[in-house]
């Protein structure tokens, strides 16, 4: 018997996967390796074709391996189906399961005695899930009928059925609008904070969305791994210096007297973007601070009192994951066209007085 | 320190805590992931019902298919009835019309909605999340069979009480336990037939589909739905050893119609074993070809996945 206790909820190992396709195979996963810790919120974010969806299929024990292993809990994805099978469920973007004429309850019964609940036990966790998910008003409508949003709420019902103890999420909120979409993520949260030791993963490819769940993402492109960390680490690999906007009420002396405070790098002037009312009443001074590291700040703080100046805001300017994908792999992350984003790299304001990152290429 | 983005800070995603979420507590992965014989025998049975349930309720939420199978059926009996008349056939002729125009309804019900249905339900998304789920697929498929099944059973009552009636058939029946046994016997063996058509279909995909479409009228034909198959000489042997309808309503006709004396075809109780022969033939071809079929699926990744 393999695993223990102590086994990662997913652990995959030099897993590649070929598919046989005309005019030639294609190479979907290259080569992956992966440890997912019990309780973990991780997160696969990579374009269309990055290998997302061939990795969950495998980890879901629909499709084998070319070569490699992976576990669920210790249980090997090819030969021990039947145990991952019953602690773990998933939820793709856009999914048409079911059957039409069924009510919104009844599809979930359905599931439910597939999933191993007993008959009067199915009744009452759908009830309460329909509730859970927001669709109470929709218990008794027909499937066929639901809009995309509350389809999507059903499936993650469907998905929250047997309380699994690994969540697999295909890009679940593909092709919802934003209200919707978030009220999905803040199903995802509010389910996995529920028990703990329950695992996420989550495939998208929103950037914000792996940035605001996941506490660990794996960047994929072409069937690789390019980049493992939390959000935070991944930003830090492009850019060593941190950077901070700073909004004063005045500043004598200009930004230049900042510029000669030990830790900083440079302070320059940047547009006053405050849009509201009370900035138009009493205009500040912004300023682009780029410090060696974040403890500096301290002493540009300190110094303020000294410049009459005080803090209207103070936000730190991160790079985003576009900026780690486009540093990672060259290029941007939609380049292979993707209708439904807007065009990446809109002018964000930290953008102004930003040095040009030092390693290009790696 | 830990900053929000740039320009635009997010407001965190307010997660609530919902008693739904919890659900049922387990130890830990390894212990839920460990189930009793009795658990899995009670998931694999409740899996039965819980397919056949949605058929169940479409019984009443789905009227298309009320003219399909019980006006359908009806008609062509009813097609064949006054030919006979015309032609001054026997009256027990119109007793196998009526008989077979009943039996009509499972062999549709066959062909629609078990044949072609694991097909669809692999392009629904269906199928990927039936073969995730812990119960054997093979469940699923009895489940579609039961639901199937019950759906034609109201349906071909009413067309064999119905036309009955209308067209006053009599019947003469010797054996009430034999004809109830082959019966229900028919119905295993044609429902065993549809799983492993549905099985097969996975596998070959929309040409087979074409090809039962194709092969409706000449299953009529062989089965001697119409007229006694003892009729059809050697390819109504043939039809006898092959196909459930076929044997199911000629052993039926034997057993319900006793008093007149149409032969050429096997004593009701052989039939009956062939019946039985067939069951456990197709409903095993069923289950190895779907066992390989997900065995295929994983290697090749062509039959589950729905990719783009
Ligand atoms: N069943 C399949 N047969 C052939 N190629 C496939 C199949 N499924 C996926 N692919 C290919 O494998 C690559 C990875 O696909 P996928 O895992 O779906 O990526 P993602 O989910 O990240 O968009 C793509 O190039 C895709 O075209
Ligand atoms: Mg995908």
């Amino acid at each position: 018997m393999s695993g223990s206790i102590q086994a990662p909820a997913i652990d995959v190992r030099g897993i590649t996967r070929v598919y046989k396709a005309r005019p030639k195979d294609v190479i979907a996963l290259a080569g992956i390796d992966l440890e997912v810790a019990p309780g973990e919120f991780f997160g696969l974010l990579g374009p269309n074709g990055a290998g997302k969806t061939t990795l969950i299929k495998i980890l879901t024990t629909l499709l084998l391996p070319s070569a490699g292993t992976a576990r669920i809990f210790g249980f090997d994805v090819a030969r021990e189906t039947k145990q991952i099978r019953r602690i773990m469920n998933m939820v793709a973007g856009g999914e048409q399961s079911g059957y039409g004429i069924l009510e919104a309850r009844e599809q979930l019964w359905m599931f439910s005695q597939f999933y191993g609940l007993g008959v009067r036990e199915g009744w009452r966790r759908v009830d309460e899930l329909i509730d859970a998910v927001g669709l109470g008003e929709q218990r008794n409508q027909r499937v066929s009928t639901l809009s995309t949003g509350q389809r999507q709420k059903m499936n993650f019902a469907r998905g929250l059925l047997n309380d699994p103890w690994v969540f697999f999420l295909d890009e679940p909120t593909l092709g919802l609008d934003v209200s919707a979409a978030r009220a999905v993520r803040e199903l995802m949260v509010g389910w996995r904070a529920a028990v703990p030791g329950r695992t996420v993963l989550l495939t998208t490819h929103y950037m914000a969305e792996a940035d605001e769940l996941c506490e660990r993402i794996a960047i994929v492109d072409r069937g690789r791994i390019l980049a493992i960390g939390s959000p935070a680490e991944l930003k830090r690999r492009v850019q060593r210096e941190s950077i901070f906007r700073l909004e004063l009420d005045r500043l004598t002396g200009g930004p230049a007297s900042l510029a000669r405070l030990p830790g900083v790098l440079s302070a320059v002037a940047a547009t006053p973007v405050r849009a509201d009312a009370n900035s138009a009443a009493r205009p500040t001074v912004a300023i682009n601070l780029v410090l060696h590291q974040d403890s500096a700040l301290a002493g540009v703080v300190a110094a303020l009192d000294g410049l009459d100046a005080h803090i209207v805001a103070l936000a730190k300017s991160e790079p985003s994951l576009e900026d780690v994908f486009v540093e990672l792999v060259g290029r941007g992350f939609d380049d292979e066209g993707d209708p439904e984003q807007p065009p990446r790299r809109a002018v964000e304001p930290h953008e102004a007085g930003q040095p040009e990152p030092e390693e290009a290429n790696r | 320190m830990t900053a929000p983005g740039a320009g635009q800070p997010r407001p965190a995603l307010a997660a609530p805590v919902l008693p739904a979420f919890v659900g049922r507590p387990t130890a830990g992965p390894r212990e839920a992931a460990s189930w009793t014989p009795r658990q899995v025998i009670a998931n694999n049975l409740r899996s039965v019902v819980g397919r056949a349930y949605p058929r169940i309720r479409g019984l009443t939420r789905e009227p298309s298919w009320v003219l399909f199978e019980m006006l359908l059926p009806f008609l062509t009996t009813s097609s064949f009835v006054f030919v006979y008349r015309a032609l001054d056939a026997p009256q027990a002729y119109i007793g196998f019309v009526v008989l077979g125009g009943a039996m009509t309804a499972f062999w549709l019900n066959v062909v629609w909605m078990m044949a072609a249905q694991l097909y669809w339900e692999k392009d629904q998304g269906n199928l990927e999340l039936y073969f995730a789920a812990p119960m054997n697929v093979m469940s699923v498929l009895f489940g579609m069979a039961v639901g199937g099944l019950v759906m034609s059973s109201t349906r071909a009552a009413v067309v064999l009480l119905v036309a009955t009636v209308v067209y006053g058939v009599t019947f003469s029946v010797s054996q009430w336990g034999l004809l109830i046994a082959v019966f229900i016997l028919t119905l295993a063996a044609l429902y065993g037939f549809g799983m492993m058509l549905a099985s097969l279909f996975l596998m070959w995909g929309r040409e087979a589909w074409h090809m039962t479409q194709l092969m409706i009228e000449p299953v009529y034909f062989v089965s001697g739905l119409n007229f006694p198959v003892g009729r059809l000489g050697l390819l109504g042997a043939v039809a006898i050893a092959l196909i459930p309808l076929a044997v199911g309503l000629d052993a039926m006709r034997q057993l319900a119609f006793a008093s007149t004396g149409v032969t050429g075809t096997p004593e009701p109780w052989i039939e009956t074993l062939i019946l039985v022969a067939m069951t456990v033939i197709f409903v095993g071809l069923a289950r190895i070809l779907l066992h390989s079929m997900e065995e295929r699926a994983r290697r090749e990744g062509r039959l589950t996945v729905r990719w783009r």
